[in-house]
């Protein structure tokens, strides 16, 4: 044996040489069937906008990969979110922006994107199928962050990645030492957070954002359980309704009286530290957040962590939704280049990578089938369970205007005047007033 | 366009005022003792020569030198060229457009409209626009005379002979050097009501917590003790290097006819380094009039409203509204506002200097 080895006759070394040689072909085969080719538009380079997030992290670390698939050079940036959002502003209204990709946040740019004319619509591409490999299913994505990516018209420009969707934490220690049941409507909400509330022991029943702007979703998500957006379908402010009053003061109530001190100058950070210590029962924020809690070296509270789903309000029972989108600039002259990127970035190898990471919920349904990934994940079954839920009852949180930013920020000033004790009424219909010129003009222009 | 406008008339101003008490320095100098605080002054002497040596370039002339100054051949203009097209570049077309922005109703993405002084009008009438005036002012007086007192009490205190003064002095001096951006974001922690470290040390010594920059009431102050914490040592800096430069006679003349020390203090400390801490006061003035970062990593203007200053303001209508037009109105506000502040610190400051 070792002989034929050290001296091989001329018959084994033709066999081996050609079994060497066919390899690449009977691979390169498999590869065709699929009869799409990944390498149409190599050679070209793009451009690519992203916010600074562990998402972004990902799609970087994956650009390697794509590079070698397609020979497209990928030259990506990550800012800062809120400077990410200037700049697409800022370039996009410029009309020929310095990048062939850019993710957005629909919550708040979505109606912008729209008005603007932003992006291309990405439609003709997914049914292109010299454009789109068989594999990447769009009708694999879920039905609520499709629909809310879809713009008011039915063109599609973004693909949803990412969807974050409002829930409850809660922590189960301090229920359970009080045999307290997680509550089933909203108005239990503050019946429980009082039962928890305890501040000589520096434990609060509830904790959420009162800064300004950043608590307006709090207030719009207490508001869906009376199966009402803050804008009406046509457009119209339905913030000085009676049920929007009574999900102001509810936020009210549940802050200011079931808070910690100072909780009016809170963002989501400081409510995660406060509920990571152990000194909240509840905290109600998007899911996205959890990654920390369950990290031993941040969080004193590991494995005692609750996700529940927004319990139902007195009319209906829904989750705010908030989700990320990227689409292919208008203005871009390598929009087929640029569609690979989308479609590699969103398939789904690259979107249970992100369940995975821990590095929040993606838009597409089968990761959440992925058995493999949620057995091995340090947050235990009640996350995923939880996950799904909210996606099943997932509404949109922030109305879906231009002047989203100015409308957090009047409403937000409002509910944290409510907390410092002005009257709920009278702020909502000052806040309405302010802004009802805002919205009007926006729509013109 | 804020930080632009802003930015642009301190830096002016600063770099006037710095050059300007190094000649004030030069007095003082040859009759000073040579201590090492001197190399602050003498590095301000140094630029000063340092900016006059183009002179000494075109000393070939200097035979006819009297005539030197008012040479306004072509050839002097040339050499101007330079300077001017970049302060036209960076200064006056950024200045002028800005003007004409503000005259304009423009939002980002949509039409630009000719609304003349449409948005000062509307600017008077904004509710938020007027206190953000008032929180500005507060927090300027505070962030102003608190860091001059405390600063120039060091000032004094470092200037006398002690062991380790040299280490001391570094060590009060570190909180400058320190990146304002990383110093908000650590406050920002060490004032959690439940977790900061500042409500754990008040209740070790019985004093029940504060809301810190979580509470409208005491977020202005709360901000200021930052700002005062990382600007004193400037003040402290500045007003030490006039007191380097002090003569000893005037002592040696007091102590004869019997002065204490608060009367040396009063009566001739404090009038022969007032042209410093004058200079102190316009630095600082102008550095808390545009205090930003601070004030936007710790609160973004919050709790509701409570902090938001004209810059905070500025920077919601530009950057997050995209109301372009409108904080360019804002913009020419506060421009006038720094002027007019600036003239009469500069006056102010003329009129101090007791060898003028």
């Amino acid at each position: 044996m070792t002989d034929s080895i050290l001296k091989p006759t001329r018959r084994v070394l033709l066999a081996g040489g050609a079994a060497a040689i066919a390899s690449p072909f009977v691979l390169r085969k498999a590869q065709a069937q699929g009869a799409f080719d990944w390498k149409k538009f190599s050679g070209q380079s793009i451009d690519v906008l992203l916010v600074k997030n562990p998402r972004s992290d990902l799609m970087q670390a994956a650009e390697k990969e794509f590079t070698e698939l397609t020979g497209i050079k990928v030259s990506a940036e990550q800012v800062p979110e809120q400077q990410q959002r200037q700049k697409a502003v800022i370039e996009f209204a410029s009309g020929k922006p310095s990048f062939d990709v850019s993710g957005i946040s629909l919550h708040v740019q979505k109606r912008m994107a729209a008005k603007g004319k932003w992006f291309e619509n990405l439609e003709p591409f997914i049914k292109n199928p010299s454009l789109t490999a068989p594999d990447f299913d769009f009708a694999d994505f879920g039905a609520g962050p499709v629909a809310y990516a879809r713009q008011a018209d039915g063109a599609l420009d973004t693909i949803p990645f990412f969807v974050d969707y409002w829930m409850v934490y809660y922590n189960k220690e301090l229920f359970d030492a009080k045999g307290v049941a997680y509550p089933k409507t909203m108005d239990e909400m503050f019946t429980v957070a009082q039962k928890l509330h305890d501040p000589a022991k520096g434990v609060a029943g509830f904790v959420s954002r009162g800064l300004k702007n950043a608590n307006v979703p709090v207030w719009t998500s207490l508001m869906l359980g009376q199966g009402m957006e803050t804008t009406s379908p046509d457009g119209k402010l339905q913030t000085d309704t009676p049920e929007a009053i009574w999900a102001a003061d509810l936020y009210r109530k549940l802050n200011k009286e079931t808070g910690p001190v100072g909780q009016v100058g809170f963002n989501w950070n400081e409510c995660q530290t406060t509920f990571m210590q152990g000194r909240a029962a509840m905290w109600l924020d998007g899911i996205g957040f959890a990654t920390p809690l369950e990290d031993p070296t941040k969080s004193r509270i590991v494995g005692k962590v609750g996700y529940g789903v927004t319990p139902p309000g007195p009319k209906a029972h829904h989750a705010g939704m908030f989700a990320d989108g990227m689409g292919i600039s208008r203005g871009s002259s390598k929009k087929e280049a640029a569609w690979l990127y989308l479609q590699f970035m969103t398939n789904k190898k690259n979107q249970i990578a992100m369940l995975k990471a821990g590095a929040g919920a993606p838009g597409r349904s089968s990761a959440y089938l992925d058995t493999e990934t949620i057995a091995n994940s340090k947050f235990g079954k009640q996350y995923f369970d939880c996950l799904l839920a909210s996606a099943k009852i997932a509404r949109a949180g922030l109305p879906q205007i231009v002047p989203v930013t100015e409308f957090r920020d009047v409403f937000g000033v409002a509910l944290t005047n409510a907390i410092g004790g002005a009257d709920v009424a009278a702020e909502l219909k000052k806040a309405t007033e302010t802004f009802a010129p805002v919205l009007a003009k926006s729509e013109q222009g | 366009m804020r930080g632009l406008a802003t930015l642009i008339v301190s830096r002016a101003l600063n770099f006037q005022d710095l050059c300007d008490p190094s000649s004030a320095c030069r007095h003082l100098l040859p009759q000073g003792e040579k201590g090492e605080e001197e190399s602050i002054a003498e590095n301000e002497a140094d630029s000063m020569t340092t900016t006059s040596l183009p002179a000494s370039m075109t000393s070939k002339t200097q035979a006819g030198a009297p005539a030197a100054s008012a040479d306004f051949t072509p050839r002097y203009w040339l050499f101007s060229l330079p300077a001017v097209l970049v302060i036209g570049a960076v200064i006056v077309f950024p200045w002028l457009f800005t003007l004409y922005m503000s005259g304009q109703d423009w939002k980002i993405g949509g039409g630009v409209e000719f609304v003349g002084l449409g948005n000062f009008a509307e600017l008077m009438k904004d509710q938020r626009f007027i206190e953000s005036m008032g929180h500005t002012a507060y927090f300027t007086v505070l962030a102003v005379v608190l860091p001059i007192v405390f600063g120039t009490a060091a000032a004094l205190v470092f200037h006398r002979e002690f062991p380790y003064r040299g280490l001391l002095r570094t060590i009060f001096v570190m909180p400058m050097m320190a990146t304002p951006v990383a110093v908000a974001l650590v406050w920002t922690m060490m004032f959690h009501p439940q977790l900061g470290v500042l409500n754990y040390l008040l209740s070790l010594v019985g004093i029940g917590p504060s809301g810190w920059v979580y509470e409208p009431s005491t977020v202005i102050p709360t901000l200021v003790m930052v700002e005062v914490w990382h600007w004193t040592p400037l003040v402290m800096l500045i007003v030490l290097g006039g007191l380097a430069g002090l003569p000893r006679e005037p002592y040696e003349s007091a102590l004869i006819d019997g002065a204490n020390d608060w009367h040396m203090f009063r009566h001739i400390t404090l009038p022969l380094v007032w042209p410093f801490i004058m200079v102190a006061i316009v630095i600082r003035t102008i550095d808390a009039l545009k205090a930003f970062d601070t004030i936007f990593v710790i609160t973004q203007g919050g709790p509701g409203t409570a902090s938001e200053t004209l810059n905070i303001f500025l920077y919601l209508q530009a950057f997050q509204f995209y109301k372009i037009g409108y904080a360019s109105a804002v913009v020419v506000i506060f421009f006038v506002i720094i002027i007019m502040l600036s003239l009469l610190l500069l006056y102010a400051r003329q009129k101090s200097k007791w060898n003028a």
